[in-house]
């Protein structure tokens, strides 16, 4: 399965479906019955306080098992760029970046963050900030905005991977985030134009 | 707060728009002044603002479409650590009947959200299920499940009836003499599925109470018209509730009230004394907090050998939900109206939730059900759909044909329709009873167009603007930025007023507390602004420039405000800089309040526009999906402040438009009348990848610059829908009767076709 499993020594499957043992040994079966990995490591119960590190910073926070990264960020940090708007992440509206890759908070559970680093679209403001909200900015790639900072951060992580993204693959790569508003084509001009000014 | 009052009038004026030559900052890209708040996440909408010691709200949902609460029991619910608070709704308590799934019935309120879900899912509530209806496309199961009501029409003939006559009986037989007489008839069924406003940023409201007032961090497009809302139903004055919403995600039309949920965040807040964050999720957000109506129809119309529609025959029907409701007879057929007619629409009562104005309330189906019919009209005479529309411009009950002739003139050589035009089905043979692709390769493309209107009247707004001798500018206006530019808007009408830039002024808007403005609905937002800020910053110039003339002993008709100084027209030595100019004013800041009503005729703005749209797409025969190539949106609306903002209403309502025409839909399960795809992994929007190139002609020459500002939200939404049909059915030669066009209505086409 996923890095996060080594990590928290419970699979992300057992977390999503309850905060207790009961849940985890459901999900146990489920696993088992799906053929994947068992459930090997001590269950987490109850609140517990880690440490997170966010935009570069550590943090300590308080969280449940089910507690996702997007509760942490929005509610204990104060961190509200990522938003809530599909529980299932199929709007890519909470994206962040962990250890660089863009996920969705909101189908991230906090504890599987241990030991990594979560950039948020916080990280790219600022004074001086990054290319891409700035493409945005001058591309008027935003409406009523909602969606824009998880857009912003997956386009900043596809032009990472792909610096050199012709228009024709930013078509095709960006399609895990929604824009009610319709920002589209404007997104595609922001995110031409900052492979362009080579950022 | 109270009905908005006009302020009266000879309180100032004359008021006007500089030329086009004149103009400093209209008509020239502005980017947004708060775009890269957004961009980078700062922006605190009302989901975004945590209160110190908020509690967390969740509820629970009526998973049945129909049914009865025979007893709800929330005794574990409160026993779940972290819950701190449960209110039951009146209308779940024992012995109530819910009529539409997903209608709240409780609402958790808890320390955190985990805790709050928790608690809702242990509230236990037995049910009596009943009969439920949502097959609304099914008329003739509506009928037999007694859901249907009689929704209005209207018959209009060339010929009157005699005074013998029997009206009904008179109407029928000429219809049907017309239709006999007709060059060419055509038959048709066509639908558009309901759909949800699906905002991104849910319906909901932090709350808070100090003392005996309310504080309503809300997500609204109405921040002047929800306090009085609040109040009347706490029983307090208006003046004790301040609604603020600073930024919005999404609304569409459907978040203008302050709806039960609200009410039940400030009763929570009441009761335990804390504030309280109560947003719908995903799944209630769909299922209750706005769709749009559904429409189908059924038609005969006759055209004269040139194509030009001489009589229409239509029944429609559809829902707006447990009401019935439906598409309004008046705007059938769409735009386009023959000399005879007859319109009949039946009401389909179902069990979902009462819709919501959408985005050109009745506008998009009523162009999406009958400007199919006119293209299926040049399919049946194998005339190029563009001739045929352009014949039918004589019809046009708004006295737009000239402007469109126009619009259509310019978007055809946008989308290079001459070059792409080909007959209805010229790329599709039937082989063997199937329809298929005349080469190897099975896409097929089309080309597409309709046609729209819409009123966009400037709606009640009053701008409270301060100017201070140090030259400072600020504004106060209780209107809200739906994400359309309004603030940016704001700013510009003054810095152009006041010869200075958008950056020198301050636009304070979203408060209730300030001046009462409409609410953003139907376009009207753009000149409402427009006009109360206008009218405010033109008198306060002219109080100012009075005394600028009094120092620079020239008359006051001979200064102008211009690059940051107030000069003699064309002499820029003969002037003072504006901060030298606001030191006149001695100690106390100039304070102008001016208003627009709605409806009052007025040179700053106008309502009733046009707008054409254009689509080609390509089909692939084997698979059933479509795909975008090319749209092009010509649309006009007066005079356009901010080309940059107005280009994105464009945009974003033609995106709309594709989503609508080839995702989007409510899916309800017929036996149980389940919403089944309340979730955006299977509620299908439009992305990023599915647009294709989309092309946005603002038309404004001086004849519309003229006529003032209107606005444009709206109508560009309008004509998507039919114009991708269209261009789908000329691609396939085959109609698509109902949008969205999906893969399988595609295939199910083809194969009705193919055994044809």
């Amino acid at each position: 399965m996923t890095e996060s499993t080594k990590n928290s020594g419970v699979s992300r499957r057992a977390f999503l479906k309850g905060s207790g043992a009961v849940a985890a040994a459901t999900a146990w079966q489920t696993d088992q019955l799906l053929g994947e990995e068992t459930l090997t490591a001590t269950l987490v119960q109850g609140s517990s306080q880690i440490n997170l590190k966010v935009n570069g910073k550590n943090h300590k926070v308080t969280v449940e098992p089910r507690t996702t990264l997007l509760e942490v960020l929005r509610y204990q940090l104060d961190l509200t760029g990522a938003k809530p708007v599909s529980s299932d992440g199929s709007s890519g509206a909470s994206t962040v970046m962990i250890d660089g890759k863009p996920k969705t908070a909101s189908t991230t559970l906090a504890l599987t963050c241990k030991g990594k680093s979560v950039e948020t679209v916080e990280s790219l403001g600022g004074e001086n900030p990054d290319a891409v909200p700035v493409a945005f900015a001058e591309h008027d790639a935003s409406q009523c905005g909602f969606c824009t900072p998880g857009f912003v951060v997956a386009v900043r992580a596809f032009l990472n991977k792909k610096p050199q993204a012709t228009e024709a693959e930013i078509r095709k790569g960006l399609n895990g985030n929604i824009c009610r508003c319709g920002t589209y084509s404007q997104i595609i001009d922001a995110a031409v134009s900052v492979v362009k000014g080579g950022k | 707060m109270a009905l908005f009052q006009e302020k009266k009038a000879a309180e100032g004026g004359p008021y006007s728009w500089p030329s086009r030559k004149d103009s400093q900052v209209i008509g020239k890209d502005q980017m947004r002044l708060d775009t890269l708040s957004k961009t980078t996440g700062e922006a605190k909408y009302t989901y975004d603002i945590n209160l110190k010691n908020q509690l967390i709200g969740r509820a629970l949902g009526c998973p049945h479409s129909h049914c009865r609460i025979k007893a709800i029991d929330t005794k574990a619910a409160a026993k779940v650590p972290g819950v701190v608070h449960i209110h039951v709704f009146d209308h779940a308590k024992a012995g109530s009947e819910i009529s539409w799934q997903g209608e709240l019935l409780a609402v958790v309120a808890a320390e955190s959200e985990g805790a709050a879900v928790e608690g809702v899912a242990k509230i236990k509530v037995d049910y009596e299920v009943l009969e439920s209806f949502t097959n609304d496309e099914d008329l003739e199961a509506a009928k037999a499940a007694g859901r249907t009501a009689k929704g209005g029409g209207k018959a209009v003939t060339v010929r009157e009836p005699g005074d013998d006559d029997d009206e009904d009986e008179f109407v029928d037989q000429e219809i049907t003499r017309l239709l006999k007489e007709s060059a060419h008839v055509v038959e048709g069924y066509y639908g558009i599925d309901a759909i949800t406003h699906c905002c991104l940023e849910p319906h909901g409201s932090t709350v808070q109470w100090e003392g005996d007032k309310l504080k309503v961090y809300l997500s609204t497009q109405n921040v002047s018209g929800t306090d009085e809302g609040f109040a009347n139903d706490l029983k307090i004055s208006s003046d004790s509730v301040d609604v603020q919403c600073d930024y919005i995600g999404g609304g569409f039309g459907s978040k203008f009230a302050a709806d039960y949920w609200g009410l039940a965040a400030a009763n929570i807040s009441k009761a335990t004394g804390r504030p309280v964050k109560l947003m719908l999720d995903r799944d209630q957000e769909l299922k209750i907090a706005g769709n749009r109506p559904s429409g189908y129809l059924k038609v005969k119309l006759g055209a004269d050998k040139n194509g030009l529609v001489t009589v229409w025959d239509s029944h429609h029907w559809g829902t707006s939900g447990s009401r019935g409701g439906g598409v309004s007879q008046s705007v059938i057929p769409y735009v386009l109206v023959p000399k005879n007619y007859r319109r009949q629409a039946t009401q389909v009562k179902t069990n979902t939730v009462r819709s919501r104005a959408w985005r050109a309330p009745n506008h998009p189906q009523g162009c999406a059900m009958t400007q199919t019919a006119l293209d299926d009209l040049a399919r049946k005479m194998g005339k190029d759909s563009y001739d045929v529309f352009m014949t039918n411009l004589v019809n046009a009950t708004n006295g737009k044909a000239d402007v469109y002739a126009e619009e259509m003139k310019i978007g055809a050589k946008l989308i290079d329709w001459k070059q792409k035009w080909h007959p209805h089905g010229a790329q599709v043979v039937q082989r063997n009873g199937r329809l298929r692709p005349r080469r190897r390769n099975a896409i097929v493309d089309g080309l597409g167009m309709a046609l729209h209107t819409w009123g966009g009247v400037a709606n009640s707004s009053e701008c409270k603007l301060k100017i201070y001798p140090d030259g400072g500018v600020e504004s106060f206006c209780g209107t809200q930025d739906l994400g359309t530019g309004t603030k940016t808007i704001c700013a510009m009408v003054l810095a152009e007023t006041l010869g200075l830039t958008v950056h020198d002024v301050k636009v304070n808007i979203g408060s209730s507390t300030y001046p009462v403005s409409g609410a953003s609905g139907g376009s009207t937002t753009v000149g409402a602004v427009c006009e109360s800020h206008r009218r405010a910053s033109q008198d306060a110039l002219r109080e100012i420039i009075s005394l600028v003339a009094t120092k620079l002993s020239v008359g006051a008709d001979t200064l102008v405000a211009a690059g940051g100084r107030i000069q003699v027209k064309g002499n820029g030595k003969k002037s003072v800089s504006w901060k030298e100019a606001c030191t006149l004013l001695g100690m106390k800041p100039l304070e102008v309040s001016r208003s627009h009503k709605r409806g009052n005729a007025s040179p700053l703005s106008n309502q009733g526009v046009g707008g054409v749209q254009m689509a080609h797409v390509q089909v692939d025969v084997e698979t059933g999906v479509i795909k975008l190539n090319k749209f092009v949106a010509v649309q006009d609306q007066g005079l356009v402040i901010n080309p940059k903002t107005c280009k994105a209403q464009v945009y974003g309502a033609v995106i709309m438009g594709i989503a609508a025409a080839l995702y989007e839909q409510r899916i309800s399960d017929p036996k149980t009348g389940a919403f089944v795809n309340a979730e955006l992994e299977a509620y299908k929007l439009a992305r990023l990848g599915d647009v294709g190139d989309i092309v946005v002609h603002l038309y404004e020459p001086e004849s519309e610059r003229q006529r003032g500002v209107i606005g444009n939200g709206e109508p560009p939404a309008i004509s998507p829908k039919a114009a991708i049909a269209n261009a789908v059915c000329n691609a396939l030669g085959v109609r698509v009767p109902v949008v969205p066009m999906t893969p399988k209505r595609v295939l199910d086409a083809i194969q009705t076709a193919g055994r044809a």
